[in-house]
């Protein structure tokens, strides 16, 4: 997929194309700049053994909202090698790409790996999200790996891998996730962050400043602080070292964290020209 | 790696100092000038240590450049107390977390008060004296000679007239006794002379002053101590 | 090089190098009511080997074996390090722990506040350890440092949490093998394991008004 400018103050989509079972639907009504396009499964999956790919380029001055219409299922269906899932985007200067797909579930039996390379010149704008549901209601979770490398001007901003299921040593202990069985994760990468979220806004001083500040609550209380950027019990918005800031919930389920994370990916009213 | 928080030169090669125990960064301020008196303040909880500092801060904070490293096992409770009473700028305080070990953190392992030290030196200036106040513990509890240049140790007669006789490495080698609250010895049925004559029997020649914040505002026994500290340097 | 018994010293929980005023995380989830006895820490201190204990590992050994690295590993650290109340904790042990090393041997230059990580691989190689010692190191300090702020902090029996440690200690030996068999790979393929509810749980402890550690 190749989003580019279209020298009239809009985007166009050079190259949409895709086969099952990640199928490309331009949708939506037409905004002023920008584009949005909803990955559509064509086929129950990912199941092991499959390797999938996508591409995503966002070209100067462009604007790509990628959304999907259902959950990603990982299931176990057949022996074979771990399922793999790559996604590589780049984001010139000017351009703006907005990834905001439904959750991941890993189904119990599932083995899935998910490779995020995203690279964003200097001047680009990213809001990547990933959600994950550790198995099916009533069920285990499945092994799976988020792999993730998001780089801001040549250097990585931010790396992290996550591994849940019964081979992940200590995932649902306390360090990791606990008793949630829900996560999710917002990366925002680039210096115009206020521009292409309703949240940046706000957040854009706070990545510079790097605070964390604000009233807190006495140890001992069962419940984190609510002050600052801490954002609810089980959840945090933090800065990185370089130009973006992270946010990170973690919940019993999904709902949780949406609640904390949706409101980061609300897209900003239009500001009259 | 940040280059703009390293103590050289920014356009210096990297390079290695080739003396091991020696820290060639540690013991100058910045500009050379010699270090600030570093003076510890330790005693059990409750005898008035954080009272002495705030009093100290109010004597001698025209006088000298002042700064304060407060222990408080609760963090930044005394650096509060401190704050809220007005008696120093809060840049001037800094709080150090000692994970439950108040004495670890004076004693064993000192980094974090250094570290502290350094910084107040670094963003304030070069300084007169730097107070370091140790979290509430008890009688076992000193500080190292890696950390602080003289110690003083606060008792207090409500902790009984027994004290001074009981010992301790505070109250024997702490370069000064402090024995604090002496407005209510007749209340608590402290003798004053039992507690002086005890004190000079562990302590020799180490000197033991009698105070009561509630009278003396300015702590002025210990001011003069430091003062005289400061005058021989 | 250096023999077993430098190794034990760079080991030692009485090393003056900071890590009695910090719990590695624990604090935050104590407070959360996640770790309240032995078992639970335990699932603790697993998820801690796995993640930032493999990291800290990988970026030890890849500084001990070559310390002309280490502005990159450092940079490593911060993109694997969201949480800034971690990445603060994470350079004053490394601040802290530089003042233990240049004490006792000639450390390169790291700068003033290095990550945690890259002062231990660098002291390592002053002191003429390896990449495999010296993740072993690491990794153990990632689980002995709670493990000692959980005695202090939930009072738990010594013993029991010394049993736990000597159960973990085979998979710290794992965690250290593939860690230092990884430490020569790039910057950016080195392990990057990360724990949400480390880095949350961070967040919210660096805005308490009273706490006993200072992470």
């Amino acid at each position: 997929m190749v989003a580019e400018t279209d020298g009239i103050g809009g985007t166009r989509l050079a190259v949409l194309r895709g086969q099952s079972p990640l199928l490309l639907r331009r949708t939506g009504p037409r905004r002023p700049g920008g584009v949005t396009v909803h990955v559509v499964g064509g086929a129950a999956g990912p199941l092991r053994g499959d390797e999938l790919r996508l591409d995503i380029e966002v070209g100067p001055g462009a604007s790509l909202e990628l959304l999907s219409v259902a959950a990603q299922l990982a299931l176990p269906g057949r022996p074979a090698p771990a399922s793999r899932l790559t996604i590589t985007a780049t984001v010139a200067a000017g351009g703006t790409l907005r990834w905001l797909p439904e959750p991941l579930i890993a189904a119990s039996g599932c083995d899935h790996i998910a490779i995020t390379r995203v690279a964003v010149e200097a001047g680009g704008s990213l809001l990547w999200r990933d959600d994950l549901v550790c198995g099916r209601h009533g069920e285990g979770s499945g092994d799976f790996v988020a792999d993730t490398l998001i780089s801001y001007a040549g250097k990585a901003l931010y790396r992290h891998e996550l591994a849940v299921g019964p081979r992940a040593s200590g995932w649902d202990g306390p360090a990791v996730l606990g008793e949630g069985r829900a996560t999710g994760t917002v990366v925002a990468a680039g210096t115009g962050l206020a521009a292409f979220t309703a949240a940046g806004r706000d957040l854009a001083t706070f990545a510079t400043t790097g605070t964390t500040g604000g009233s807190g609550s006495r140890a001992g209380s069962s419940i984190g602080a609510r002050g600052g950027r801490v954002t609810g019990a089980h959840a945090a918005i933090m800065p990185l070292a370089g130009p973006g800031w992270l946010a990170t919930a973690v919940g019993a389920d999904i709902r949780t964290v949406r609640a904390a994370l949706d409101p980061l990916c609300l897209r900003p009213a239009p500001v009259p020209v | 790696m940040h280059p703009e928080l390293h103590e050289h030169g920014p356009d210096e090669v990297p390079h290695t100092h080739p003396e091991p125990g020696v820290d060639p960064h540690a013991p100058l301020a910045s500009d050379g000038a010699p270090r600030a008196l570093r003076i510890g303040i330790g005693g059990p909880v409750g005898s008035g240590k954080t009272a002495l500092v705030a009093a100290l801060c109010r004597a001698l904070g025209e006088e000298l450049e002042l700064a304060v490293v407060t222990n408080d096992i609760y963090t930044t409770e005394d650096a509060d107390f401190l704050l809220r009473n007005g008696v120093l700028p809060a840049e001037r305080i800094r709080a150090v977390e000692t994970g439950c070990c108040p004495h670890t953190a004076i004693r064993d392992d000192i980094s974090a008060n250094l570290d502290a030290v350094e910084d107040l030196e670094s963003s304030l200036g070069p300084l007169d004296l730097v107070l370091v106040e140790s979290g509430g513990d008890n009688l076992t509890a000193t500080f190292s000679k890696g950390l602080i240049d003289q110690q003083i140790f606060v008792v207090d007669v409500s902790g009984g007239d027994k004290v001074p006789r009981k010992g301790g490495p505070g109250v024997t080698t702490a370069d000064l006794l402090v024995i604090n609250k002496t407005d209510l010895a007749p209340m608590v049925g402290a003798d004053l002379s039992v507690m002086d004559r005890d004190a000079k029997a562990r302590r020799h020649d180490l000197p033991t002053v009698f105070l009561s914040l509630a009278q003396d505002k300015a702590a002025t026994p210990v001011a003069e101590w430091i003062r005289g500290l400061l005058a021989v340097r | 090089m250096a023999g077993l018994a430098t190794l034990l010293l760079l080991a030692d929980g009485r090393l003056p190098s900071g890590g009695h005023a910090h719990s590695a995380g624990l604090e935050a989830q104590v407070s959360a009511g996640r770790v309240h006895d032995v078992a639970s820490l335990g699932g603790f201190l697993q998820g801690k080997l796995a993640t930032s204990g493999l990291v800290s590992a990988a970026f030890a050994a890849a500084a001990c074996g070559d310390v002309t690295r280490c502005a990159a590993l450092d940079d490593g650290l911060d993109a694997r390090t969201p949480s800034p109340a971690l990445r603060k904790a994470s350079r004053a042990q490394g601040r802290a722990l530089l003042r233990a090393g240049r004490a006792m041997w000639a450390v390169a230059d790291l700068g003033r506040e290095p990550h945690q990580p890259v002062a231990l691989g660098a002291l390592a190689a002053a002191a003429g350890l390896t990449p495999g010692q010296v993740a072993v190191a690491a990794a153990h300090g990632t689980i002995t440092g709670p493990a000692s702020a959980a005695v202090r902090l939930l009072g738990l029996d010594p013993y029991a949490v010394h049993a736990l440690l000597a159960r973990l200690a085979p998979v710290c030996d794992r965690v250290a093998a593939t860690a230092a068999a990884r430490s020569g790979d790039p910057v950016d393929d080195l392990p990057s394991a990360g724990a949400p509810l480390l880095d949350i749980g961070a967040e919210h402890h660096a805005t308490w008004e009273v706490r006993l550690f200072a992470s």
